[in-house]
């Protein structure tokens, strides 16, 4: 069996703010293969970033982890690497820009505005490269004009802020797949995009998986990307991983009444009249979540004494596909008894 | 097109790029030659690739980006605007028409405000309310509207995820009661369930309190199932207008048919059936002659190299900017030759 890249264990993420613990995450597990394209789903809110951010412990400074929780980078040739154990900033380097890049949600966070695009990839290539200076502009330019930026040699010399929005999406990529990471963590990348570019970013990222073994954790709220990119998916609720399988098995037959919700308020081209259904009612405060399965507020199928008061198993499916559902859970059952 | 709010007639909007000592100054047309009018009410879609000037469209018709050359016609039914000629008194007034929806939910909202804040202030810079208990009445109310609580509002942006800064974005910009907004990237943000909520609003929004929308997405299949009419932007320039079923029905420019199949099949089978756009699109300080879109047009001849086609009535209410509209038909191989998206029991 191949190692995994990264071997998220039981993560709980809390954060301490005025009006209490907030708990972001909760017991989310999951593991990335070398090469392998994993897409993480759902609403806003559910804790995709946190998740995301918490592989290279970039979350704010009331973040609580709890003790269970690791997260394990595998290492060539020695132990794994337990990124929650790290401290100091300058252990953190390894996996920072390092081992794992991470392309932001926040596409104007990831620049300074004083100095030029150019300049920032050039900087970070020299700290974790041994490239020269004139190596690591020529390779700069070559990431932005691959990425799609026109008159790439110009744009170098620019600032973030003279991009379009799209232009400054790509030039992180850019800057993110420049220093060839094993992990690469793309945050909605291609949401500022347009179609065309996205196409293009896509057909990127799989050359960089197939031609350096690169592994992928994509965040987006697009499940035509994840149908188009991914190997696995895995859905969030409320901070819990609902669902997880391949990604022909999420999206073709869905069996979390959360995934059925979101492929159902999906805008679909080839049927302009169908109304666009929101999952009903409201995401609730993470500072009140529902006991039991944390779905059971907007679930058009709970079982009522059941889902909200028990918090759901995973039941197995076929080819190691995993969902949290009493409903699904009871249909096995019952499907073994007849 | 008997009632606009907005008229615009041949608008171009032109920024200076390059800087410093050594490098040459330079132009571009970020904004070139544009007529369009959006009806009262409307619901309006302004499709194109990243850099094609949409956001600066967008914001020459809230005169937040000068109009270089061309004339803008803002109308309700209490007064006139032109926009190249506004007084100071109707500058400010302006203001509270129309309004911007930010692209960047993160930059757009000040750190240190709390949401009520952030949602009250245009109310007390315009002066729009006299009494705090008026302000807090209308900031609850549009809160409400897009699905902010009383909890919600008391805190800070930080703590909130992308898609629940939109909804704060929204009430700001709607807090105001404008009749005209611009509505950028607002839903990119935004995972699909909230997505497909935040839709519902802006459309409830419009439908209830009559504000005309221009909104300005990248994601065809939103605007296929939430506009009325659509407009398509290459290098600054409409390639193609027309209410949005016959858009999508039958493309008259190549452009918008190669936009329609990039879109990804939710399919993991149906890959890469796409009419992928080759190379990308080329900088708008240096456009190819002719037709700006000849370089990357599988179907581009000799003319397109030579004569930039002018925009046409090429059925009812459809636009094209295309020499050859009538003899390709586009469609082939776009949204309706094949069956995007998946076909669910
Ligand atoms: N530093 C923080 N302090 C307190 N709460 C936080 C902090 N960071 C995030 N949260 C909360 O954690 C939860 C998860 O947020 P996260 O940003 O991971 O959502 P997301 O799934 O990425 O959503 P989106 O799709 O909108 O980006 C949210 O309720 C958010 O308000
Ligand atoms: N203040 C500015 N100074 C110089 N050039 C600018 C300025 N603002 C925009 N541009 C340029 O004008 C062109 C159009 O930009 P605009 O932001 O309008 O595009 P867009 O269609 O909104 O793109 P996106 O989808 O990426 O948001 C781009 O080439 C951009 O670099
Ligand atoms: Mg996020
Ligand atoms: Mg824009």
């Amino acid at each position: 069996m191949t190692t995994p890249l990264i071997s998220v264990k039981d993560l709980t993420i809390r954060f301490r703010t005025d009006e209490g613990l907030i708990t972001a995450v909760e017991d989310v597990s999951f593991d990335i293969l070398p090469g392998q394209v994993m897409g993480l789903v759902g609403e806003s809110g559910s804790g995709k970033s946190v998740t995301a951010k918490a592989l290279m412990q970039l979350n704010a400074g009331n973040t609580r982890y709890d003790p269970a929780s690791k997260i394990l980078l595998d290492r060539p040739e020695r132990e794994p690497l337990d990124v929650l154990s790290l401290k100091r900033d300058r252990d953190l380097r390894v996996v920072r820009g390092g081992a794992i890049s991470m392309i932001f949600q926040e596409p104007m966070a990831s620049f300074a505005p004083a100095i030029t695009v150019g300049e920032q990839m050039v900087e970070q290539l020299l700290i974790h490269t041994a490239m020269s200076r004139v190596q690591a502009k020529a390779l700069s330019i070559e990431m932005l004009d691959r990425v799609g930026i026109p008159d790439a040699g110009r744009r170098f010399g620019q600032y973030a802020f003279e991009f379009s929005g799209g232009m400054r999406q790509r030039a992180m990529i850019a800057m993110a797949l420049s220093t060839k990471p094993r992990l690469l963590i793309a945050d909605e990348p291609t949401t500022a995009l347009d179609v065309t570019i996205q196409a293009q970013v896509i057909d990127l990222m799989k050359d960089l998986v197939s031609d350096f073994g690169m592994a992928i954790l994509f965040i987006t709220h697009d499940l035509g990307v994840i149908a188009q990119t991914a190997d696995k998916v895995a859905v969030m609720y409320l901070g819990r991983i609902v669902e997880k399988g391949t990604v022909r098995q999420v999206i073709k037959t869905p069996l979390h009444p959360y995934t059925q919700g979101l492929l159902n308020a999906l805008p679909k081209i080839n049927d302009l009249e169908a109304e666009l259904t929101p999952v009903p009612g409201d995401i609730p405060s993470p500072l009140d979540r529902p006991p039991g399965c944390v779905f059971n507020t907007r679930c058009p199928v709970a079982i009522a004494g059941v889902c909200t008061t028990q918090v759901p198993r995973y039941s197995e499916g076929e080819g190691g596909r995993k969902v949290a559902c009493h409903l699904v859970e009871r249909h096995q059952a019952e499907a073994v008894a007849t | 097109m008997t009632d606009p709010v907005i008229t615009a007639t041949n608008l171009t909007v032109r920024y200076t790029i390059g800087h410093g000592l050594l490098t040459k100054k330079a132009y571009l047309n970020a904004v070139d030659d544009v007529s369009l009018s959006i009806d009262k009410g409307s619901f309006f879609g302004l499709v194109g690739e990243s850099g094609s000037g949409k956001t600066t469209l967008g914001r020459a018709l809230l005169r937040a980006a000068p109009i270089t050359a061309g004339e803008v016609i803002y109308r309700d039914d209490e007064v006139r605007y032109d926009l190249r000629a506004l007084s100071k008194q109707q500058m400010k007034d302006y203001r509270k028409r129309a309004q911007l929806i930010f692209q960047d939910p993160y930059a757009a909202l000040s750190p240190r405000m709390t949401v009520r804040d952030i949602i009250a202030e245009p109310l007390e810079v315009m002066g729009l309310t006299r009494t705090r208990e008026e302000t807090d009445a209308r900031v609850r109310e549009i809160a409400a509207k897009c699905r902010l609580n009383l909890e919600h509002l008391r805190r800070f942006p930080h703590a909130f995820s992308g898609g629940q800064r939109q909804r704060i974005s929204i009430a700001r910009a709607l807090v105001s009661g404008p009749r005209f907004v611009v509505a950028d990237e607002s839903v990119a943000a935004l995972d699909v369930s909230i997505q497909a909520d935040v839709l519902n609003l802006l459309k409830a929004i419009q439908r209830d309190m009559g504000i005309s929308f221009l909104f300005i997405s990248h994601d065809l299949s939103v605007v296929a199932h939430v506009c009325d009419h659509v407009a398509v932007m290459y290098l600054g320039q409409l390639v193609e207008t027309a209410p949005t079923r016959a858009l999508f029905a039958r493309p008259r420019h190549p452009y918008t048919s190669a936009l329609l199949s990039a879109i990804p099949s939710l399919d993991p089978d149906d890959a890469g059936n796409a009419q992928k756009l080759e190379g990308e699109i080329p900088s708008p300080a240096d456009p190819p002659p002719g037709c700006k879109f000849n370089s990357r047009c599988p179907f581009a001849r000799e003319r397109c190299r030579l004569e930039a086609p002018a925009l046409r009535e090429l059925a009812p209410d459809h636009f094209g900017a295309c020499h050859f509209s009538e003899e390709f038909d586009f469609s082939r191989g776009g949204a309706t030759g094949s069956a995007k998206g998946l076909q669910q029991a």
